[in-house]
């Protein structure tokens, strides 16, 4: 059973590499990074249940969390292109 | 049993490293760089994925940590810089072609020598000592060694380190603040 979440995983992970690689817009490149981040997340859970040592899933929610942030970085900077606080740079 | 969830680790191991080598020819293919930011962002979560797989969640965390955050932002940061295409180059690959490879043969190469993965008789595994292996567990209550000797046996060791690299990262950003705030000011601008 883990077996087959493992290998449906795999093929996610292929597709949204798939979808990285051709675009063609900047979002859909930004939402198969985030999607492979959640894959990954996934990954780890499901091969510790595989190999029947689940003592990392305290690092896949860790990845989870810094996958989030990653992606609002990501995102934030398309759209300001800088990371400066938009209400400050206003002011000056 | 044992054997069958072996060699469905190893496949995955192999699925993983597949995906690897198709994401770095994909991120060398690339001509637009905001894509291949993308893509390398990608490799290195299939990175972190594989050395979780070889049981070193330290390794992997730094690599998803530094690989797949700060260097994707410091990259999207360059690239505001410059621009997002690289241009065709202009002189023939061959020659740093030839040198990758030579240089990827030699590595290969070197881990002949290496000893297997797990080997019990490796000297990583008997050197230091290995009342470590064989107390770790009940000292420290969790199952990975090299976690337990960073976060707890040396765990001083690690604070410290922590210590200036944050020292560090406080020290650039009160430097940069620094800077802007002397630019407003001279720019007539109220002073905060």
């Amino acid at each position: 059973m883990f077996a087959v979440a493992t290998a449906a995983v795999l093929v996610t992970m292929g597709l949204a590499l798939v979808r990285a690689a051709l675009g063609p817009t900047v979002f859909d490149r930004i939402l198969a990074l985030n999607m492979f981040g959640t894959k990954t997340v996934l990954l780890i859970a499901v091969m510790g249940f595989l190999t029947g040592r689940p003592d990392f899933l305290d690092l896949a929610i860790v990845y989870a969390l810094m996958n989030f942030i990653g992606v609002i970085a990501v995102l934030r900077f398309s759209k300001y292109g800088h990371f400066a606080d938009p209400d400050r740079e206003e002011v000056t | 049993m044992s054997s069958t969830v072996d060699l469905e680790v190893q496949t995955v191991t192999a699925l993983l490293l597949t995906l690897l080598c198709v994401t770095a020819l994909a991120v060398v293919r690339m001509r637009n760089l905001w894509a291949a930011v993308m893509l390398m962002g990608i490799y290195s979560f299939l990175g972190a994925s594989w050395m979780l797989l070889l049981d070193a969640p330290d390794v992997a965390f730094t690599e998803a940590a530094v690989g797949a955050g700060i260097s994707t932002i410091l990259a999207l940061a360059t690239l505001a810089l410059t621009t997002t295409r690289s241009k065709q180059p202009a002189r023939s690959q061959a020659g740093p072609l030839a040198i990758v490879t030579v240089t990827g043969a030699v590595l290969m190469y070197g881990t002949v020598d290496m000893p297997r993965f797990g080997d019990p008789e490796a000297p990583a595994s008997t050197y230091p000592h290995p009342s470590y292996v064989e107390r770790t567990e009940h000292d420290i209550h969790i199952p990975n060694v090299v976690t337990a000797v960073l976060g707890s046996y040396r765990g001083y060791d690690t604070l410290g380190e922590t210590v200036v690299i944050f020292t560090a990262g406080i020290s650039v950003l009160l430097l940069l603040q620094g800077s802007r705030r002397r630019t407003r000011d001279e720019g007539g601008g109220e002073s905060p």
